[in-house]
């Protein structure tokens, strides 16, 4: 599962590297909000229990056996942010105490592992728990679908990357389906995996699942004259307002758009794969261009500017800025209002827990 | 009877590390060689400069990986690392193999006829042959450089390497926390399969996964409640949130005695001779052949 050194070339490999160095960066500011004071500690052995889970090997049939990745189980279990700094940890230390995946492949690992299967898992099962029935049940099945998607997902993050800094040309139209075709049927066994071990964490421990509704532990005051207010039960941090700690994001989309602005200058300027494939087999002469090949940003260059190298940095930062601006967009049309849920009920006849 | 499932036991508990060691000792082998005393950030930054040298090689340019080959099976005769251990690590790879056998049937390019046996010829793409040797040839050379660091350095000393190189220090205490007790959340799973087994279930078909699923519930119930033990438990030893031992320590007083401090730049010039042997031989090759000019037959 590991992509090891070699099979991309050395400026994908480093700005893999920095991707994934600053999404793992503002993780780390967001770990201790999502699993409280005993971050260290907690992560740590999240991690370790991430490490162990992929040592299981489920029997998939005729003799055959598969293990988990565990990025869409970890984010659905302690929240997106634990869950990427956990599969960074778990990654880090396979290639570097156990040489399991290259040295310099491990900003890929981490970005296509860590990042991807944890950021789309994440975001597919909370869509999916928006639209299911509101109970802790529903967590199981949401986090299944999580990992469906989150599997294929990084496949395709692979083509993309392979399609840019890859050393042997590959026809990534039939790139992408044997990845798909094949990382499809490994996203089915990490769905069943994932979904049953989050079901059993629901069944005993649903506040220590974060796509429970309502897991985040409240606490219910009661005034003398009898009125109840609710109030979240861990403190705000003061060390949350640290200005370091709120310029990490600004930080972060400040390195994206200079990557965006620099790097795209070192970008091929010949026929991408589909274009490519397209040409080979003789679409392109037919093809019109889309109906924004006359826009300011046709084939990522900015009208208006004669340099060819200040148009495509310009067309990067406007695409980054565009993304961001969808991204933003998207989020708070799905964003899930989770502090409107009640909280978990303790189940009955468990009194000597409670 | 008895002896298979004992056989079983054992297979299995070698698997991780391979050396059939301690997990949290990952592949460290101690000795002291000239490697396994070098400053482990020192180590961690020219093995990596190596590997990036050897990515940056061009594939059509096979002298320039025997050069690598060379350089690298030295650093390996000086760490005094059996070449077994090191063969069977890269075992590791096998996936990619499969990946670089499927490569020249699978390229975009142009194809010639392969003879692999008398009168049975595959068309086969040039560009996926090259590329097939070449993702052997940098796969490898980057599993064994991995080896070179991971079997001179002990994870202790790998977690003050990452902490003496600005890596965020509460990235290196998760870290540290994860070394430490992997051993253990890896004990708890083994415990749980023991009981499996000793109530004569074994997993065998797809419909068995859910009791193994049930395993890894209950194993993260463990480990989350484990962490906040040892949480208490620090708190009550007054920790106040910052590893000593990651931040501060160098490496580990031991069978690998540290380079002083004054010795940083002498160990630096030492170790920087691999990787810059590499990005030397990459320049060189970049230089004798055009990487994109290359056609068959030429």
């Amino acid at each position: 599962m590991h992509v090891p050194d070699g099979l991309l070339d050395v400026p994908t490999s480093v700005a893999t590297g920095l991707v994934a160095a600053g999404a793992v960066t503002v993780a780390l500011h967001q770990v201790r909000r999502e699993i409280g004071e005993a971050t260290a500690p907690r992560a740590g052995l999240v991690a370790a229990f991430v490490f162990a889970a992929q040592l299981v090997s489920f029997p998939v049939g005729v003799g055959t056996s598969g293990h988990l990745l565990g990025g869409a189980l970890a984010a659905a279990l302690v929240g997106p942010w634990t869950a990427v700094v956990c599969l960074t940890v778990v990654l880090s230390v396979q290639a570097l105490l156990f040489a399991d995946g290259g040295l310099s492949a491990l900003g890929t690992n981490v970005l296509l592992v860590g990042v991807v299967t944890v950021a789309v898992g994440w975001l597919v099962a909370r869509g999916a728990a928006a639209v299911l029935p509101r109970r802790p049940a529903s967590a199981a099945p949401a986090a299944a679908l999580g990992a469906l998607v989150s599997v294929p997902a990084a496949a395709l993050g692979f083509v993309g990357l392979y399609t840019v800094g890859g050393v042997t040309d590959l026809d990534p139209v039939r790139l992408t389906q044997v990845m798909l075709g094949w990382h499809l049927a490994i996203g089915v066994g990490e769905a069943v995996i994932t979904g049953l071990t989050v079901a059993a964490v629901v069944a005993t421990r649903p506040d220590l699942v974060r796509l429970v509704p309502g897991s985040r532990r409240r606490l219910s005051i009661t005034a003398p004259d009898g009125a109840t207010t609710e109030v979240d039960a861990t403190p705000p941090d003061p060390r949350e307002r640290d200005r370091r700690v709120r310029a990490a994001p600004a930080v972060a989309l400040a390195v994206t758009l200079a990557l965006a602005g620099a790097a795209s200058g070192f970008a091929s300027t010949s026929p991408d794969g589909l274009e490519y494939v397209a040409g080979r087999l003789g679409i392109l002469s037919t093809a019109e261009d889309s109906v924004v090949a006359g826009g300011p940003l046709a084939d990522y260059s900015v009208v208006g500017i004669d340099d060819a190298t200040l148009a495509t940095g310009l067309a990067g930062v406007a695409g980054v800025a565009a993304t961001l601006a969808l991204v933003l967009l998207l989020s708070r049309l799905t964003a899930v209002r989770w502090r409107r849920f009640p909280p978990v009920e303790p189940s009955r006849g468990d009194g000597a827990r409670a | 009877m008895a002896s298979v499932p004992a056989r079983r036991a054992v297979a299995r508990r070698r698997r991780p590390g391979v050396t059939g060691g301690r997990l949290s000792e990952g592949l460290y082998v101690p000795g002291r060689s000239p490697v396994h005393r070098l400053p482990p950030h020192v180590k961690l930054v020219c093995l990596l400069g190596f590997v990036l040298g050897v990515v940056a090689t061009p594939r059509d340019q096979v002298w320039a990986f025997g050069l690598h080959a060379a350089a690298l099976a030295g650093v390996v005769a000086l760490a005094r690392l059996r070449p077994a251990l090191v063969l069977r690590r890269a075992v590791v790879e096998a996936p990619v193999v499969v990946f670089a056998v499927a490569l020249p049937f699978v390229a975009a390019g142009e194809r010639v006829a392969l003879p692999l046996a008398p009168g049975w010829a595959v068309p086969v793409t040039v560009a996926g042959v090259l590329g097939a040797v070449n993702v052997l040839a940098k796969a490898t050379l980057g599993v064994v450089a991995a080896v070179v660091l991971a079997a001179t350095t002990r994870p202790t000393e790998i977690v003050a390497a990452l902490s003496r190189l600005r890596v965020p220090a509460t990235f290196v205490a998760i870290l540290h926390f994860m070394i430490v007790y992997v051993e253990v959340v890896v004990a708890d799973l083994r415990r749980m399969r023991i009981a499996r087994e000793a109530r004569g279930f074994r997993a065998r078909h797809a419909g068995h996964v859910p009791v193994l699923a049930r395993s890894a519930a209950a194993l993260f119930v463990r480990a989350y409640e484990r962490g906040e033990r040892v949480h208490q438990a620090m708190i009550a030893r007054g920790w106040t949130g910052v590893l000593p031992a990651a931040t501060t320590a160098g490496p580990l007083a031991g069978d690998a005695p540290a380079a002083g401090p004054g010795a940083g730049a002498a160990a630096w010039a030492r170790a920087a001779v691999l990787p810059l042997a590499a990005v030397a031989v990459a320049a060189a090759s970049l230089a004798a052949g055009d990487a994109t000019a290359w056609r068959p037959g030429a």
